[in-house]
């Protein structure tokens, strides 16, 4: 999976959760909890979800990576990438 | 015979909508069984019927509003005789009575359920986007309905274009019934509350280790912990769970653990985890990831809405530092816990930092005092220091 198919996954993924936010005018460098009033069953849901699409079993000890939009779309792409 | 009235759904409602029925004349229904949905001003609600039958007459159509009572449907005892399967028995065991997903309902939030109704629209013709139909998909269906039947006369008055005056009023109308209940909690009820630091270093600890080792659907939050905690407590504090009913105080034999839902949008919902004391800890996680979702979603329950015995409002990662918080009538205590942030601790005479939540009770001095209150928030903390005790279901 490449950077864009990650960015559009999460994002996807927000307006399922999230569907009263406008995902465009998002700050992608901001804490998600924040930035889409997100309670820790939301951010569970969120990382299921990720789960369920990709595979790619985000474990808690790297949730200070995925905080950010950035961040999640970035670690899904790195992590759904096989290392050659 | 019997009737099938309208149900109270929690105190602050005085009459409801009835959006639609899920029988008809003629079915035959066992206690429990979801019959109609009605809206009230929080949030579409199944309601299930409380006795055995078979479906008579239906006496209410759907968009009719009644108030609290009036009889909805009419059914008669026979169908229920001779039916020789018995009712499902109440689930006392670890089996977790997990509310089953309503996948053969329609996924709809409130305001648009509201909106089919007024508009004559049948959600089963309407496509939501991302599984969940919204006002505008079923305006978008009005619209569409009413353009490709130009030429016959449209009786709906309803305006399509402007979905924000509906939006605002079903607001409205939340705000004003969470106020009355408030306004009469703190009337009625002489409060007094209690903090006390809990220190989460044990159990977080003991949650983070399990975790590790679990898939993503399969790991507990915090929160699931802290609300295992209060039931397990509760179950042993019963003046601290239950119902003041005219003027007397009634405990309740059963822990239904009332979650304080805040709303995207705006608003509140306090509907009940049923039986959470003596569901394990991975079947509260379980059931508590359902009754928020559909709290969100509008697929809640009757039986969710009204049979609350003591609630829990969790601020959460992002909250502030302590609640002290309204009891919900007729209930008589309300647990809650400030957002969890690492803290400075004393530690054998030196300082850690570890993290912390701030719990508070709200309680009804008609019913116990502060000593008491006291015992019961000391006694959730020392549950929550052995976390592995927390795992199974109370038998």
């Amino acid at each position: 999976m490449n950077a864009q198919d990650s960015h559009d996954l999460v994002l996807r993924v927000i307006a399922q959760i999230a569907p009263d936010v406008d995902v465009g005018s998002l700050d992608e460098d901001r804490d998600m909890r924040r930035e889409l009033d997100l309670d820790s069953l939301d951010f569970q849901t969120l990382v299921e979800r990720i789960a369920e699409e990709t595979g790619v079993q985000i474990p808690e000890t790297d949730y200070p990576q995925v905080r950010s939009l950035r961040g999640m779309a970035e670690y899904v792409a790195a992590a759904g990438t096989p290392s050659a | 015979m019997g009737e099938f009235r309208m149900p109270s759904l929690g105190a602050d409602m005085t009459e409801g909508t009835l959006l639609e029925w899920l029988v008809r004349p003629g079915d035959v229904v066992h206690r429990g069984d979801v019959v109609a949905v009605v809206d009230t001003s929080k949030s579409a609600i199944d309601v299930e019927v409380f006795q055995d039958g078979r479906v008579e007459r239906l006496l209410v159509e759907p968009g009719t509003t009644v108030p609290v009572g009036q009889p909805l449907a009419l059914l008669s005892d026979e169908g229920a005789a001779g039916s020789t399967a018995p009712p499902a028995p109440v689930p006392v065991a670890a089996s977790a009575p997990v509310p089953e997903p309503h996948e053969a309902h329609i996924a709809a939030s409130p305001f648009a359920r509201r909106r089919a109704v007024e508009l004559g629209v049948d959600l089963s013709s309407v496509s939501g986007h991302g599984g969940v139909i919204s006002v505008a998909d079923v305006e978008r269906a009005a619209a569409g309905r009413e353009e490709s039947a130009t030429v016959a006369p449209v009786s709906s008055p309803a305006p399509v274009s402007s979905p924000a005056p509906e939006a605002s009023s079903h607001a409205r109308a939340m705000r004003e019934a969470i106020a009355a209940l408030m306004a009469r909690s703190k009337k009625e009820i002489p409060h007094y509350y209690l903090t006390l630091d809990i220190d989460l270093h044990t159990s977080l600890g003991w949650l983070t280790s399990r975790n590790a080792g679990l898939p993503v659907d399969a790991r507990v939050v915090p929160a699931a912990l802290l609300l295992k905690a209060v039931a397990v407590a509760a179950a042993e504090f019963p003046e601290m769970n239950g119902h003041v009913v005219d003027g007397a105080y009634r405990p309740a034999d059963r822990v239904n653990l009332g979650v304080a839902v805040a709303l995207r949008g705006g608003g509140l919902m306090a509907p009940a985890l049923v039986d959470a004391d003596r569901l394990d800890l991975d079947a509260l996680m379980t059931a508590m990831k359902d009754l928020v979702a559909r709290a969100r979603g509008g697929r809640l329950r009757s039986s969710e809405m009204s049979d609350g015995t003591l609630t829990v409002t969790n601020l959460g990662e992002q909250g502030a530092q302590s609640v002290h918080g309204v009891i919900y009538p007729p209930q008589v205590a309300l647990v809650g816990f400030g957002r969890i942030a690492e803290r400075p601790v004393a530690l054998e005479g030196l300082l850690g930092v570890h993290p912390v939540t701030t719990a508070t009770l709200a309680a009804d001095h008609r019913v116990s005092d502060g000593h008491r209150g006291g015992l019961f928030l000391a006694r959730i903390a020392e549950l929550l220091d052995e976390p592995e005790n927390l795992v199974g279901g109370r038998p």
